[in-house]
Order: structure tokens, then sequence, then C-alpha cells
């Protein structure tokens, strides 16, 4: 409902200059109203839709966040900033600030290694070669699965005395072997060497298809000027890179702050409970949901949107600005 | 490596020829990686549960098929298959309705407000969806969209919302790339901006169009957060609630999850291999901006 009221008033505003009793011309103003009836026709259900579904959860997040509220009635009894800051507050939660670490892990971690990885497998593989395509279908296979699926795949292969630890045994790896899943000082790093499988395919696909924009001419007239293999693509490929693979942190950043499915299947409620695998999401559907804390899942639901969010502006901001027209960083015009 | 990169602009050639051997080691390594462990599961589940704990990595001997058949008998497969079916094609179509009729408007219509529209919808690409989901749950079931069938709903609706913002940042420079003088030339043709929109534009913008179809179903059929709270009877789960679920109850029956988990990929794959060109061309487009 609300969504749609700056448009309507502009409606108002928008023929303004036949404000005078003028002879009714059917054409001029009656096209105007049409005009007007079909913009806010067409986009009144997807506004309302997503204003609805997506920003309101938000603001009663933020409402329910000053609260304390068990999520019954009305909540009536605010406590400001108590559930951020106070002495039970999320700030002040060993287990939360467990979660904003691991997330912070992953999120580097991510970028760190897949990022590298895709870069240097993209490079090595920019070429046209025979069954490029059946490749490039094979390495898309674990972004394509659902992440409950691969969660379920790994946990079944890393179970102790599964086929990893027998894999590890029968190459002489045997003295590594430990609870993948359930060592509480290892799980995360397990769980960032799924990440790893899952997303590294992903960010390889992006960066094929971006090598494959970039012009032969360039690398080929610097290679005709006596520039290494290596030169060539410090120099040219990789600059010329730069548009998808910042688009890719963007991405990869994003994702690794809401990181839910991966921890929430592969690892034990223990575990996580202990904040060893554990993120702000499985935190907050496990606070809040779960245990029907509503007021401080809604908590650590606010953190999350606004790490994301402050993340996510800064990044548009001062990296993506030269690449893409950011729809937040374009003057409107 | 370094031979290919100095050969002369003349090596452009058309017939696509085999790669070096560096490429090929490189590339099978890769690709082995990649899909190993999935045909670990597939080959697990044509091993007895005795046979995977006496040689977790071992290949079936024999060979039993009747793990997948029972799989495949039982009804909990098949109505998962068909409630995630039922859900992602609900949310394609309100996807394609909404995000279509909002990304026209915003590529094609002047006025005030436009850009201002435009950057509200983008912002939903700031932040997780999944920020909002307790109170969103809250909400659904306030409005009794987690009562009943109308699950479905309360699962269809809010992902046709988290999926606008990617559709119109991809619909609409899209839409707006058609040049004017094609709307002009419908218009001295007697048909309003409408008719131009349903007859010249749709049926011109079917590759972008089929894209964000493509990108929609995807992220329906894997979605577990919302699926988790919303579908809280486990006879409306969809497929990945339903190998969750499958591998907690039948935890001691390795065989037979590795053989649901399995199955349960199938589908995903054989439309992922059909639409693999659709959703590598989406990111595209979404890098594009």
């Amino acid at each position: 409902m609300t969504a749609t009221q700056p448009s309507v008033s502009l409606a108002d505003r928008a023929p303004a200059r036949p404000a005078g009793p003028r002879p009714r011309v059917p054409g001029r103003a009656a096209r105007t109203r049409r005009k007007w009836y079909e913009i806010i026709g067409l986009t009144g259900p997807a506004l309302l839709v997503f204003t609805l579904f997506v920003l309101v959860p938000i603001g009663f997040a933020v409402y329910y966040s000053l609260y304390r509220w068990h999520g019954y009635g009305w909540p009536t009894e605010f406590v400001g900033l108590d559930n951020y800051f106070g002495p039970l507050g999320a700030f002040r939660d060993p287990i939360f600030r467990d979660g904003l670490r691991n997330n912070f892990i992953v999120l580097v971690g991510s970028l760190a290694v897949q990022g590298p990885l895709a870069l240097g497998i993209a490079l090595l593989l920019n070429r046209r070669f025979r069954g490029r395509a059946v490749f490039r279908l094979l390495v898309f296979v674990p972004y394509v699965l659902a992440e409950v699926t691969v969660g379920i795949m790994w946990q079944l292969i890393l179970q102790p005395d599964s086929a990893a630890d027998s894999f590890l045994r029968s190459i002489g790896l045997g003295g590594l072997v430990t609870g993948w899943l359930a060592n509480l000082n290892v799980v995360l790093w397990t769980m960032l060497f799924v990440l790893t499988w899952k997303y590294t395919g992903f960010a390889l696909i992006l960066f094929l298809a971006g090598l494959a924009n970039i012009p032969d001419e360039l690398t080929e007239a610097a290679a005709i000027d006596g520039a290494s293999w290596w030169q060539i693509q410090r120099h040219v490929t990789i600059p010329l890179l730069g548009p998808t693979i910042r688009i890719w942190m963007f991405l990869s950043m994003i994702g690794s702050l809401q990181l839910f499915d991966i921890p929430w299947v592969t690892s034990q409620a223990s575990v996580r409970s202990l904040g060893a695998s554990n993120t702000m999401a499985t935190y907050m559907v496990e606070e809040g949901f779960n245990q029907r804390l509503w007021s401080y899942g809604n908590t650590v639901a606010v953190i999350l949107f606004v790490i994301s969010f402050v993340a996510a502006l800064l990044f548009q901001r001062f990296v993506l600005r030269r690449d893409v027209d950011g729809a937040l960083t374009r003057r409107a015009n | 490596m370094a031979a290919t990169a100095t050969l002369p602009s003349t090596a452009r050639r058309k017939p696509v020829r085999w790669g070096n051997p560096v490429t090929y080691v490189l590339a099978l390594a890769v690709a082995a990686v990649s899909i190993a462990p999935v045909i670990y599961v597939i080959l697990g589940g044509f091993r007895t549960t005795g046979q995977i704990a006496a040689d977790p990595a071992g290949l079936p001997r024999p060979w039993v098929w009747s793990t997948y058949g029972s799989v495949v008998g039982q009804t909990v497969f098949w109505r998962d298959l068909l409630n995630s079916t039922l859900i992602a094609g609900g949310t394609t179509v309100g996807v394609l309705v909404l995000g279509v009729c909002a990304a026209f408007v915003l590529a094609r219509y002047k006025f005030r407000g436009r850009e201002g529209m435009y950057t509200y919808f983008t912002l939903g690409l700031l932040f997780p969806a999944a920020a909002g989901i307790l109170p969103l749950y809250l909400l659904l079931s306030d409005i009794h969209l987690t009562d009943g069938y109308l699950a479905y709903l309360g699962v269809i609706i809010p992902q046709v919302a988290f999926q606008l913002p990617i559709t119109i940042v991809i619909l609409r420079p899209f839409f707006a790339a058609f040049p004017m003088e094609l709307e002009d030339a419908a218009s001295i043709d007697g048909t309003d901006r409408l008719g131009f929109f349903w007859r010249i534009l749709l049926p011109l913008s079917r590759p972008a169009i089929v894209t964000i179809a493509v990108l929609a179903f995807v992220a329906s059929w894997n979605a577990f957060l919302l699926p988790l709270l919303v579908l809280q009877n486990d006879s409306l789960q969809t497929v990945p609630l339903g190998v969750l679920n499958f591998s907690t109850e039948h935890s001691q029956d390795t065989a037979g999850i590795l053989a649901f988990t399995s199955l349960s990929m199938m589908p995903a794959l054989l439309f992922f291999s059909f639409a693999e060109r659709q959703i590598v061309g989406g990111l595209q487009g979404a890098v594009k901006g």
C-alpha cells in the first residue's frame, strides 16, 4: 500500500501545466492519465510484494530487537539497545561473537582461496580446446547442487572412518585423520574446504566468461611486442578482467555473510552451539526460531543486516563505481 | 604455455583444435575434483551399508539395485519432487509476471521518480533476504500463509519478492536497448505502448526472459531457510527438506541416504545440463549490471 504512495503523488504533480480550465482536449490529459494508470498498474504489484516481504520484515526486525518479547501479542517491554550492548546483549555473548568471527573467517577465506584458485585455473584454460563445453558443465556441478544436498554429501564423506578417512589412509596420510566435523578446532576449516569445493566452480565460470570477452588482438599485440605469457596475464588480461573479479568479490562477500545452509546441515547443533561452526544466520535461527527468543534472534538479524548493508554500500561506492553504473552510486538523471 | 601466446595473429582459426597436454591435465584434474564426491554418492547408492562400512571408498561389488528401487518406490520421494516443482514453478511464474511488468515500465516510460523506484528495487541486492526471515515468518503466520496448503503461497510469494531485484536489474537494460524507432513504428501502425510491449517487446526478449526464469527456478529449487521455517508440515516439504529429514530419520542406513540423495540430485542435474547456457548468461548479465 505505502509503496504506491510516491507514484500517486507524482501522478498528481506531473500534468501540472494544464491546470486552468482549458477546453477539453481528449488527447493530452487523457493520455497522461492513462500513462499513470499503466505505470501504477504494472509496477504496483512488484512494489507491493517487494516492500511487504523484503523491506517491511527488516523494519520489524529492528523494532522487535528493541524489546524483550517472546512472540505473543504486541511487544510492550521496551529495552532500548540492551539486546545489542547490554550485559546479556549480543556483543557480550561469546557464542554470537564466535559466529561473527566465523563469518569473517569464511569471508576472508573465500576471497583468499577461491579467487586466486579460480583465476589461476581460468588463465591456464583460457583457450578453446576440444571438450571445453563438457568441462564447463562438469565444473558447474557443485554450484548447481542445492546447498543442503552438498552438505549431506560431505557429511557422509567426512564421517569418522568414512570415505575421506580411508582415502587419506590409503595415500599414507592417515596421521591427519581427525573428527572433521566434530573436532571443535577443525570443523570451521572443514567447512571452508566444503565451501571452496562448492563455490570455486562458480568463480571459475564467471572468470572464463569474462575472459571470453577480452579481444584476442590485445594479447596478440602484447605477444608481438615480446611480452612473456606471464607479463601478458599480469599487465593485459588480469586488469581487463578486473570488473568481473570485483563483481565476484561482491557476490562472494554477501554470500559469506549470510552463510546458513551448509553449517546448518554439516554441523551438529551441539558443535554449532559451542561456537565452533556457527554463523550469524544459524545463530539467528537457533535462538530466534528454535528457542523462541524472538527479540534476541531479531537482534542478531539486525546486526547481520547492518554489516551486510554497510559492507555492500562501501564496496559499491569505492570498488565497483568504476565498473558498473551501480544503481546506488549513479546520480539519478 | 607460452608457445600459444606467441603465435602470430593469423592463428585465429575457427575449427577448434585439440589443446596442449597441460591444458588437458589441468582440466581433467579440476573436473575430477568437482565431480568425484558426486560420483561417490551415486555409486554408494549401489552398495549395501555393510559394504560401505567395510570399505568406505570402494566400488560396488556386487551392484545392488534394490536401494534405489526402494527409494523410487517411496511416495515420499515423489511427493517432495512434486512439492518442489509446484513451488519453483509458482515462483518462476510470479517472478516473470511481476518482474517483466515492472522492468518494462522502468525501461520504457519516462516519469518523475523512475530512477528512485529503480534504486528502491536494487536495495534488495545489498543485504541478505535471510536478515528479515524471523519477522517474515511472523507476518506470514499472521496472514495465515503458513496454514495447510496456503503454506505453498507462504513460500512462493516471498521467494518472488527476493528474486525481483536481480530480475529487474537484468531485464531493464535489455528492454531499454530496443530503439525508440521500433516503438514509434508500432504506434504509427496503431498499437499503443501496451500493444508494443505485448506483441513486439516480449517476443523479442525471449533470451533474457528465459534467463531470469531459469535463475528464479534454480533459486527456488535449492532454497532451504524459508521452506524450513514455513513448511512445518512434512507433507508439503520440498526436496532439500526431504533429503535432510531422510538423512536424520534413517541415519543408520548409509546406503539409503546415498541413494535418496543422489536421486534427489538428478532432476537438478538434468535441468541444469540443459539450462547451463542461460545460467551462465544470466550471471554475466548480472555482472554487466
